[in-house]
């Protein structure tokens, strides 16, 4: 009975087209939203939470789900596989530096808007085959860019301003006078960027143009009889998936990593963006939050594990198993979702929503 | 002349090796409708637990031997535990859990015999042939000869297999129609785990023949990867598409690398067979011999 | 039929369509018209090419002869934008929902040509989107009304029996507001009270909305008794067209149902 959406009554479209239309929920955002900005930065200021948990856990995760959510717009809402969302990531972080690097008094946000626009453009070249295959065929015209793009960024210098071993070093990020060169306040400058864009992201795929997504996604045909045309949708959908996976690779770049190189946005990193997806949901804002923070939270429980089994139990596993293990419980763990329950934790999080609706009776 | 001879020869005899992975693919992808991405996983798989074996004192012949074991229980695994569950689901699905597949494949392999490249004797060297160096100033490589002659065997064998044979003829059934196939009489589950077996059997072959090449090592997989662009090239239901495709890869690659690939920095390898297959895509979506695709409503 | 509404010109005009798949000959030389307010019928026997018939009105097919006349332009190119553009909407004979979309919004995809917020403003919804949404909205939840699903509004229609979907279909073809609207079996695989349900939904549209209406039905007791004018197809050809009651005494027409060697 606490999540009982019973009694409340819409009087009007605009109350029942809100974006959290049930109290509840409304009451749950805003109160993620006031931990995330202001329980944290307390428990921070209190020397409660230790830089690692912002540099290793936090930082990341919502790096990633914006990355996530890129790719979630692309493959989860207009339904197009792609498994090169670390090039498009890597696009927008080479891209930032690059405007940062050459343009005076370039705004980092404004770094930020153009990288993320870049990664765009890149997004419409290669989306552009999507107007002739579907599928898997799609999946293996996307490795394309992913080997493309990395070579390119290798290959010419002018990216990575000539640097000797390929490495960029990201610029401080600047506002107003302020830098955010702690740990702390990177994560409150990727949290700001990550909420906004999170919002964004729902507004669209709750209206006309999220409606055009999915609908190419679950009936092409009948999408363009009533008057969508695919062309104009897909291409959308590539440009605003990559522009979202563009500012996540420049954040990447400028809040978590500080140096990066072409080949840190390996095939590998889209694979496990796209095991967020899945993981996550597909199809799903909130999922996209979920994914990340599993995908992140794994490597570190599972360490945590290795840890407990050597100091406590005893048993020392060979050096460099570790990461074998995580490649294997990442397999596993996507193989189990999709079988399982193929929706991912957005779906499960639903299911448990539901039960605490009729929550303390079973029925 | 000779230089692109050369080039061309050595293109050649590394697509036939394309072609025997992409081979791998078109199998399972026919029998089953499962774009299995883990092939290139299951050649590094193989290399390396042959190549683990030997280290540890084994002969190579029982090696082998043991590997192919390994390889068709993994294949029967992979059938029982991904891939019934998932039966009836949309191929997207598949194809996501055959990535799942690679990840843990690979962490497997990696978990029993480390990470480290190894070096595999097959006991042939890799020096030019030289008669042919002496006759006509070409330098071929011996292994390379040997190596596409036995994978064009086996190309030839599985195509056989297929098209000849009373389990290629069931496979056929499967692969057109699941119900109808069942309705006469076909053990579908049979027909799979033969499928998978047969892929593990070719994952063994590409992963020792390329394994001997370059040395075992994690790189492997994305040679495999390469059968991609050669699937795309030769659609993805065709057997001889899958041959001439992966001739067509390898030979244009080498080309590429060699003469483009100076004049913009080198290492296009890695990417060209991609872009290719890709705007050969925009002129021909169902590829060189693939099922044309009407779309109806 | 009703009396209250008036039976106009010829909107759209069929001439000489032929098409073709490869060497299968789907439609030969077929001509009819529609008139503006009137339900048109479409029936023959199975592969009689019907559905061909209906793919070529809207774009989905073009055929390799004819000439498509919609309210006097014609269109030799007709595809599937410009006849959504012009007023064309249709249903289809095995349903084409957007099945993991709910019902409103599957109803609200069939506004979309009216919208005129792009992804930028609907990205912000705020100001003239999120206005524009609500107007639409209000549009849909009129059809909503009509149409007596209120009570799944929110549902997945992937969930849905399969009445309630073609309903869900009509409507969000409805959401359009069509001057010709395109049934392919409206009525296939419903059981008698669906049937009447469709059969109301279908005369109060045309009735009220004075939407013109092309139906593909196999129930010869619906077509008889809701079409005005009736065209006869079988093997790809016209073999009669006229009231239902000239096409019920046609010989060629109860030869092809009755199966006259050929």
């Amino acid at each position: 009975m606490l999540y009982r959406e019973a009694g409340q009554f819409k009087a009007t479209y605009v109350e029942d087209s809100e974006i959290f239309p049930i109290r509840q929920d409304k009451f749950g955002i805003a109160l993620i939203l006031a931990a995330a900005f202001v329980g944290i930065p307390l428990l921070s200021v209190a020397g409660i939470l230790a830089d690692y948990t912002f540099t290793a856990i936090l930082t990341p995760f919502l790096i990633f789900a914006l990355a996530t959510l890129g790719l979630n717009i692309l493959t989860g809402y207009a339904g197009q596989l792609s498994l090169g969302t670390a090039a498009f990531m890597a696009v927008g972080a080479f891209a930032s530096y690059n405007f940062m690097l050459r343009i005076d008094g370039m705004p980092i946000l404004g770094a930020f808007i153009l990288g993320g626009l870049c990664a765009a453009a890149v997004g419409i070249v290669f989306g552009l085959p999507s107007l002739r295959i579907r599928g898997f065929y799609l999946a293996a015209a996307t490795l394309a860019t992913q080997f493309f793009i990395v070579w390119v960024l290798t290959k010419v210098g002018w990216f990575t301003n000539y640097n000797s071993s390929g490495v960029i070093t990201a610029q401080k990020i600047e506002m107003f006078g302020y830098t955010f060169d702690t740990a702390f306040s990177k994560y409150l400058f990727v949290l700001s960027v990550v909420t906004v864009m999170a919002l964004l992201a729902k507004n669209m795929v709750r209206t006309n143009v999220g409606r055009s997504w999915m609908a190419i996604r679950d009936m092409d045909m009948a999408a363009e009889v009533i008057g969508f045309r695919p062309m104009r949708t897909k291409l959308l959908a590539f440009a605003v998936s990559s522009f979202y996976c563009g500012v996540a690779g420049a954040l990447f770049a400028y809040a978590y990593l500080g140096t990066v190189e072409p080949e840190g946005f390996s095939l590998d990193l889209s694979f496990r963006i796209l095991f967020m997806v899945i993981i996550g949901g597909v199809g799903s804002i909130l999922g996209s939050f979920f994914g990340a923070a599993f995908i992140v939270l794994v490597p570190i429980f599972l360490n945590t594990f290795t840890g407990f089994l050597e100091n406590t139990v005893g048993i020392g596993l060979p050096s460099g198993i570790s990461s074998s293990i995580e490649l294997m419980v990442f397999g596993a763990l996507i193989i189990f979702f999709l079988i399982v329950e193929p929706h991912g934790l957005a779906r499960l999080w639903q299911i448990g929503k539901e039960k605490l609706r009729l929550w303390p009776f079973p029925h | 002349m000779q230089f692109f001879l050369e080039v061309l020869i050595g293109g050649l005899l590394s697509g036939i090796m394309y072609s025997l992975v992409a081979l791998g693919f078109v199998l399972i992808y026919k029998a089953s409708g499962v774009f299995n991405f883990a092939q290139g996983a299951m050649v590094y798989f193989a290399a390396l637990t042959t190549v683990g074996l030997v280290d540890s004192g084994m002969s190579l012949w029982l090696a082998i031997l043991l590997t192919m074991v390994a390889m068709v229980v993994l294949g029967l695994l992979t059938e029982k535990i991904v891939l019934r569950p998932l039966v009836a689901q949309h191929e997207i699905t598949l194809f996501m859990a055959t990535i799942g597949l690679t990840f843990f494949v690979e962490g497997l392999a990696q978990a029993i015999w480390g990470a480290n490249v190894r070096a595999l004797d097959l006991g042939i060297e890799d020096v030019p042939l030289e008669w042919l160096l002496e006759s006509a100033n070409i330098a071929v490589s011996q292994f390379d000869l040997i190596a596409s002659g036995i994978a064009a065997a086996l190309v030839i064998l599985l195509a056989i297999f297929f098209s000849k044979t009373k389990i290629g003829r069931a496979l056929r059934a499967v692969a057109d129609d699941h119900q109808a196939a069942l309705s006469i009489g076909i053990p579908l589950q049979h027909i799979w785990a033969i499928v998978w077996a047969v892929a593990g059997f070719v994952a063994l072959v590409a992963g020792l023949l390329w394994g001997a090449r370059n040395g075992v090592q994690f790189a492997l997989t994305f040679v495999a990867l390469k059968a991609l662009p050669v699937l795309i090239l030769g659609g993805f239901t065709s057997v001889p598409g899958a041959i001439l495709g992966g001739l067509i890869i390898g030979a244009s690659e080498k080309l590429a690398e060699v003469y483009i690939g100076p004049h913009v920095g080198g290492g296009i390898e890695g990417w060209f067979p991609y872009v290719l297959a890709l705007l050969f895509l925009l002129v021909r979506p169902e590829g060189l011999f693939g099922e044309k695709i009407i779309r109806r409503i | 039929m009703s009396e209250g509404r008036q039976i106009g010109e010829v909107i759209l005009d069929l001439k000489n369509i032929s098409l073709r798949f490869g060497g299968v000959k789907a439609l030969t030389d077929i001509s009819f018209d529609v008139r503006e307010h009137e339900i048109r019928a479409i029936i023959g026997p199975n592969g009689a090419g019907k559905s061909s018939m209906l793919n070529v009105i809207n774009g989905v097919y073009r055929p390799q002869e004819g000439d498509i006349v919609f309210r006097g332009e014609h269109h030799r190119d007709m595809n599937t934008y410009a006849a959504a553009k012009a007023g064309i909407a249709r249903t289809f004979q095995n349903i084409a929902l957007f099945k993991g979309m709910t019902v409103l919004d599957n109803i609200m995809t069939g506004r979309n040509l009216k919208m005129k917020s792009n992804f930028l403003l609907d990205a912000i919804y705020w100001g003239p989107a999120q206005r524009e949404e609500i107007a639409h909205r209000r549009k849909v939840e009129e059809i909503i009304d009509f149409l007596e699903i209120q009570h799944i509004r929110k549902t997945p229609v992937g969930r849905l029996p399969y009445g309630l979907q073609k309903r869900v279909e009509l409507g969000r073809a409805l959401a359009a507001e069509p001057s010709i609207l395109l049934l392919d079996e409206p009525m296939a695989g419903m059981n008698v009270e669906e049937k009447q349900d469709m059969c109301r939904f279908i005369l109060d549209v045309n009735d009220q909305l004075g939407t013109t209406i092309v139906l593909i039905e196999h129930d010869m007791g619906v077509v008889m008794d809701i079409s005005d004018r009736v065209v006869v197809l079988d093997y790809g050809k016209k073999i009669a067209d006229g009231t239902p009651d000239e096409v019920r005494n046609n010989q060629d027409v109860i030869d092809a149902y009755l199966g006259v060697a050929h």
